[in-house]
């Protein structure tokens, strides 16, 4: 079963004055099976937000199709459907955060669906529950850490029952403490609840968390496959604008002066299993 | 010195006055505002007036010293409003005169009472947004104001403003401290010289500091999409705005504070 179906996704935003703008997204078939985990990579202007604000209807294609459970994006009627279903989390954890008691943020979601208030009663204590965040309802959401605050932008995406969340670089400001707070939210998520998850970021080392990986360039799907498969191919990203994780590309160097190893190691451990088994140990 | 703002901050807390609801602590405040500018200008009723938010301020457990610190940004406008208040009362009682300034026993009491008018009238406003989520206290606004909606004014669309607005000052404090660290660390002198240069000074901070807004406003207009947000029709709320028995006595004690200051008033005490 699939949850998003793009076909022949087109889009260009509108150019500036003077200026001829290129299309963000220029031809994108991508099919999103529903539970997957998905991770997005590509460089800087790839065009990895652009497709991520059509799979909620934030952008409408300028040509070609985007279906959410079968739900035409294009149509005014299906945005709140499609909205509810595929729920977004940004990157500055700032700057989606709409009130200043945290309950309160989370039921921001299900207020504007008009569930009933008992509903959401149950809804908010039951999200801040999933990310693991129960005990700080009533805190103001400026005082928590940013993965706190990320935590709490997902908690108001559970909120309004989704059957996906993208993430759009909601790692990419926080330390790596909070950046394994998120990750290990969303993989509790993917794993326990059955969501769907689309994680857009710059750090190859999340997309271990994938069963499937997409890397974007000027705004066309480049490559997809599995983890292992994408990012093995050391040359291939280095062309894409990003590079493998350090430990294939050490291991990558290693085969270059003659070693005899794999390139298969997205973890430290592997990645000295593979040395070791190297060296006759 | 941008630590000390604490226009619309919320003590989170389970007192009496945490528990009203935001409506009558609106409405209160508005008794309170008019029983302030109604008193007498004689020490009982502000006495009685202080007394009385004495006790509103027993009753929330807000510490006082935050009030207190709550009053400095604005300790410009009340000695501005003391001083004119001062010199510019009509009197006959002159105390004190020289060139064109003169001062009068009336222009004394009327400072004093003017200056006493505005420091209790922002502690009470203060005491208000202390104990009530910023939330809480545009949902009482909302509410209070809602037949308005029939005249097809945008009392939804003010409320969710204002309530974003609350939301962010803290955000934009914290932004603001950290671009003038930034400016410091540069050279910048935002404490010393004249007014005009201090003036100057403030021009490469709040350069960065819209430019900053103006993103974070495009972004969380996009989040608040992202969750559905489409204005207020069909919107339900998480808490239901309900009268209770504490809002009753509250009112009631309202009701006795107006009439034992216009009482005051009448007897001229
Ligand atoms: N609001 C916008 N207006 C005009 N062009 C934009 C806008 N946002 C993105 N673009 C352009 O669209 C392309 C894709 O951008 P984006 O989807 O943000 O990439 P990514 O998220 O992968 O960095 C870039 O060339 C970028 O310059
Ligand atoms: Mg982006």
């Amino acid at each position: 079963m699939e949850i998003i179906k793009t076909s022949e996704l087109v889009y260009r935003y509108p150019a500036e004055e003077g200026e001829t703008s290129q299309n963000a997204l220029d031809g994108v078939d991508l099919t999103i099976e529903k539970g997957s985990f998905v991770v997005v990579l590509g460089h800087n202007g790839s065009g990895k937000s652009t497709l991520a604000k059509h799979m909620n209807a934030v952008l409408t294609p300028a040509a070609g199709k985007v279906l959410v459970d079968g739900l035409d994006t294009a149509e005014e009627e299906n945005l709140l459907e499609v909205r509810r279903r595929v729920g977004m989390v940004f990157q500055n954890p700032d700057n989606q955060i709409v009130a200043n008691v945290v309950e309160e943020d989370v039921a921001f979601g299900p207020e504007n669906l008009g569930v009933p208030t008992e509903e959401i009663q149950k809804r908010v204590t039951a999200s801040l529950k999933a990310v693991g965040m129960e005990k700080f309802a009533d805190h103001a959401p400026h005082m928590l850490s940013g993965g706190q605050k990320q935590r709490i932008a997902i908690a108001g995406v559970i909120a309004m029952t989704p059957e996906c969340i993208v993430l759009d670089e909601s790692t990419a400001m926080l330390d790596p403490a909070g950046r394994q707070e998120v990750l290990d939210t969303v993989q509790y998520l993917n794993r326990e609840r059955g969501i769907t998850v689309i994680l857009i970021t710059h750090h190859m080392n999340e997309a271990v968390y994938a069963d499937r990986v997409v890397v974007m360039d000027h705004g066309k799907v480049a490559m997809d496959g599995a983890p292992m498969e994408i990012l093995t191919q050391v040359e291939r990203l280095r062309a894409l604008g990003l590079s493998a994780p350090p430990t294939v590309q050490l291991l990558h160097a290693l085969r270059g002066a003659g070693w005899d190893v794999s390139l298969s190691a997205l973890t430290v451990e592997d990645c000295a299993d593979q040395i070791c088994r190297a060296l006759g140990a | 010195m941008l630590k000390d703002i604490t226009l619309g901050q919320y003590f989170p807390g389970n007192s009496v006055a945490h528990r009203l609801d935001p409506r009558t602590k609106l409405i209160l405040e508005v008794l309170y505002i008019v029983a302030l500018f109604s008193a007498n200008d004689w020490f009982v009723s502000y006495a009685f007036l202080a007394l009385v938010l004495a006790g509103a301020i027993a009753v929330s457990k807000v510490p006082v010293k935050s009030l207190v610190r709550g009053l400095k940004p604005v300790v410009i406008i009340v000695c501005f409003t003391g001083i004119i208040n001062l010199f510019w009362t009509p009197g006959e009682t002159v105390l004190f005169s020289w060139w064109i300034i003169t001062v009068n026993l009336e222009g004394v009491y009327r400072a004093f009472f003017m200056v006493i008018r505005i420091v209790m009238l922002i502690m009470g406003t203060f005491l208000m947004t202390y104990t009530t989520s910023p939330i809480t206290l545009t949902d009482g606004l909302e509410t209070l104001l809602g037949p308005l909606k029939k005249l097809r004014l945008p009392i939804h669309e003010l409320s969710m403003m204002m309530s974003i607005a609350l939301r962010f000052i803290p955000t934009l404090i914290e932004e603001t401290d950290k671009i003038m660290s930034a400016q410091k660390a540069r050279g910048a002198d935002f404490e010393t010289g004249s007014v005009l240069q201090r003036a100057k000074a403030m021009v490469p901070l709040l350069v960065p500091l819209f430019i900053s807004a103006f993103r974070r406003a495009d972004e969380l207009a996009v989040a608040m999409e992202c969750r559905c947000y489409h204005g207020g029709e069909g919107r339900t709320k998480l808490r239901v705005l309900r009268y209770q028995g504490i809002d009753y006595a509250a009112f009631a004690i309202g009701i006795l504070v107006i009439a034992v200051i216009i009482a005051l008033r009448y007897l001229n005490v």
